[in-house]
């Protein structure tokens, strides 16, 4: 196998906790703390593992949106990425459109392999990978939480609601990263300084002849509502009290 | 496509500051914070995250990139030792001695020992300290007795060191001696070493502490130590104590952050704290009293941070600092002593169990105030450029 494609979103750092714009057109982004995807993260870091078993050569990552996007993909870099490509976007845009990006970069990388994050934590879509592959032509195993690459094959230990799933996949193809995948490692201070000088390209939706789809349109964001306070009970007994006098049992 | 041009400045910018205290902030609460309270307890020497510092490259922090270290700013450097003493005072020690040790070498070496010894410090392979102190001899620096003969081959030292940092576990440390005793000023008579442990270089016993446990403070035992003469810092005799006080100004800001650490480290645990902890039908934080408390608190860490961010920048503008670097190591370690006996008291019954962290903090705080030239002595200091930078 020669090159990993990975993709890499900018979204609100998880330990954030966010609010939402008081006139509820989204959430407030300003002078809040971002970071790359954490099932983004763990994609990367599986790639990173293949390339240094000598399963791959070269790793790229892909991020689609602002300019400051390239710090996730400088982040990227650092944690041992080849070279980065941003396509650049100052619109908030949908899966299908990512999806169709990241196909146009596949036309021009011909990666033997796309790995994801299963979702991005800010919309919660898991879209892109399955549109992804929907698009070029490709398998896909998505909620992976093992790989194995044997040539041209992969196997992919899935979690699924009924427990474990293995399935096989021939490549090139696209994965999706679940939480128990790996643990990824953390940025060493000096490869952040040797990130500087790798490739960062930088496209825009344009010049891949991507055109922006507005099949979603978000009309308004709010907060979910605060939870009651919950309430300690002793036993089962007492439980059943509980739940009797809200009427939730009869 | 076009091509992101990539900068190739020496110096780090700050969209990298930005991701290395990312990247600390994630190994502190993933590693640091686990482990804090079982290895302060047992006293024992955190030899996982020492082996995890090395691969972050803390041991090369402030060491120039031309010798193989990172080259931070004093002021990206204070943060990162801010971020992990908010959570465990005691783990920047090991890598803080040592890089004053690396800049003992950086500022005062000949080219060859720079060669020689900074990549080693960078990687960690060599880690070590400062050993100034001796058991009469501590903030009066030019009254220490270690004596380093001059013999055919170079030299014999003979003397005690006391509270060194990583003595036990270091190997190399930059070493005060007294090559002239009858020099007159006395200071004249001063050199540096750079001394690797080997025959003749003995470990004494590890200090017990109250606070600041976990890393070896022990005694250095110098007995008829042979070394040769191109271990002399810088080559030539009589510059040992403007080797050592040159340094106490970086010093006292490290000291400082660690302070604005704890201070920030001691406000955060208690107002966490104040907010889940109920009395009299609401959380503790309603209550003016304590109200009152978490005010000052925060007043006293964010002055204290200022304080020190001030220091470094004129630090790193090559500015002379001892007045700034002083009010910053004396408030914030008397900031940090205040703030983790508030706590304690925000804590109520609690902060005397050592179940929780706070009692750390209290034991660790007063270290600051002594250490690194006491806080009696940042006064004098203060006073003395102020009479100074002031002519009536």
């Amino acid at each position: 196998m020669q090159k990993i494609i990975v993709g890499i979103k900018r979204v609100v750092d998880y330990n954030v906790r966010v609010r939402v714009k008081p006139d509820g057109s989204g959430v407030a982004l300003d002078g809040v703390k971002m970071s790359v995807n954490p099932f983004d993260e763990i994609a990367l870091e599986e790639a990173l593992r293949i390339k240094e078993r000598g399963e791959a050569t070269e790793i790229i990552a892909v991020s689609i949106g602002p300019d400051d996007a390239q710090q996730q993909l400088r982040t990227a870099l650092a944690m041992g990425a080849d070279r980065a490509i941003l396509v650049k976007t100052d619109q908030a845009i949908e899966p299908l459109t990512a999806a169709h990006a990241l196909l146009a970069i596949i036309k021009t990388e011909q990666p033997d392999l796309v790995i994801v994050g299963k979702q991005a934590i800010d919309d919660d879509a898991a879209q892109t990978g399955p549109m992804l592959a929907a698009l070029w032509g490709r398998p896909q195993a998505t909620f992976c939480s093992k790989l194995t690459i044997n040539g041209t094959v992969a196997t992919i230990v899935r979690e699924v609601d009924a427990g474990l799933e293995t399935i096989e996949v021939d490549l090139p193809a696209v994965i999706s990263a679940d939480l128990r995948l790996n643990e990824p490692r953390y940025v060493k201070l000096p490869d952040i300084m040797k990130a500087k000088k790798k490739q960062l390209d930088v496209t825009d939706l344009a010049t891949l002849g991507v055109s922006i789809d507005d099949g979603l349109k978000t009309v308004h964001t709010e907060a979910p509502k605060a939870r009651a306070k919950g309430i300690l009970v002793k036993d089962v007994a007492e439980l059943v009290d509980a739940l009797k006098k809200k009427g939730l049992v009869s | 496509m076009s091509l992101h041009t990539t900068q190739t400045s020496q110096t780090s910018s700050s969209e990298d500051d930005a991701a290395m205290l990312d990247s600390i902030e994630r190994w502190v609460e993933k590693e640091v914070r686990p482990i804090a309270r079982k290895f302060d307890q047992a006293d024992e020497y955190p030899l996982d995250l020492v082996e995890q510092m090395k691969e972050l490259g803390l041991f090369g922090a402030t060491i120039g990139q031309q010798y193989g270290g990172l080259g931070l700013s004093a002021i990206t450097y204070a943060r990162i030792v801010q971020i992990i003493s908010a959570v465990w005072m005691a783990p920047t020690g090991i890598f803080n001695s040592h890089l004053i040790l690396a800049q003992a070498v950086e500022r005062n070496g000949t080219e060859a020992q720079k060669q020689y010894w900074l990549p080693r410090f960078a990687t960690g392979e060599l880690r070590g300290g400062l050993a100034l102190t001796e058991p009469d001899a501590g903030t009066d620096l030019q009254s220490i007795r270690t004596l380093a003969t001059a013999t055919k081959d170079g030299y014999v030292i003979n003397g005690t060191k006391t509270w060194i940092s990583n003595g036990i576990y270091g190997t190399c440390f930059a070493v005060l001696t007294k090559t002239d005793p009858k020099a007159q000023p006395r200071h004249a008579g001063m050199s540096m070493f750079i001394c690797e442990k080997a025959p003749g270089f003995t470990v004494g016993r590890k200090i017990k502490k109250m606070g600041y446990r976990s890393i070896d403070s022990a005694e250095l035992v110098f007995d008829n130590f042979p070394i040769s003469a191109d271990r002399l810092i810088g080559g030539a005799e009589g510059h040992g104590f403007h080797h050592a006080v040159g340094g106490l100004e970086l010093g006292r800001i490290n000291v400082a952050a660690r302070g604005v650490g704890l201070a920030t480290g001691a406000l955060r645990e208690a107002l966490r704290y104040a907010q889940n902890r109920s009395t009299f039908g609401k959380p503790i934080a309603q209550h003016q009293a304590i109200q009152l408390k978490l005010a000052d608190m925060a007043t006293r860490a964010e002055a204290a941070r200022l304080l020190v961010e001030q220091a470094a920048l004129k630090y790193d503008a090559g500015q002379r600092c001892d007045l700034e670097a002083g009010m910053a190591k004396l408030f914030a370690s008397e900031a940090a002593v205040e703030n983790s006996m508030e706590a304690m008291r925000i804590f109520g019954g609690y902060s005397y169990s050592v179940d929780f962290e706070i009692e750390r903090f209290y034991r660790d705080a007063p270290l600051m105030c002594i250490g690194e030239g006491t806080n009696e002595m940042q006064r004098i200091i203060i006073a003395k450029q102020l009479v100074a930078r002031n002519p009536a």
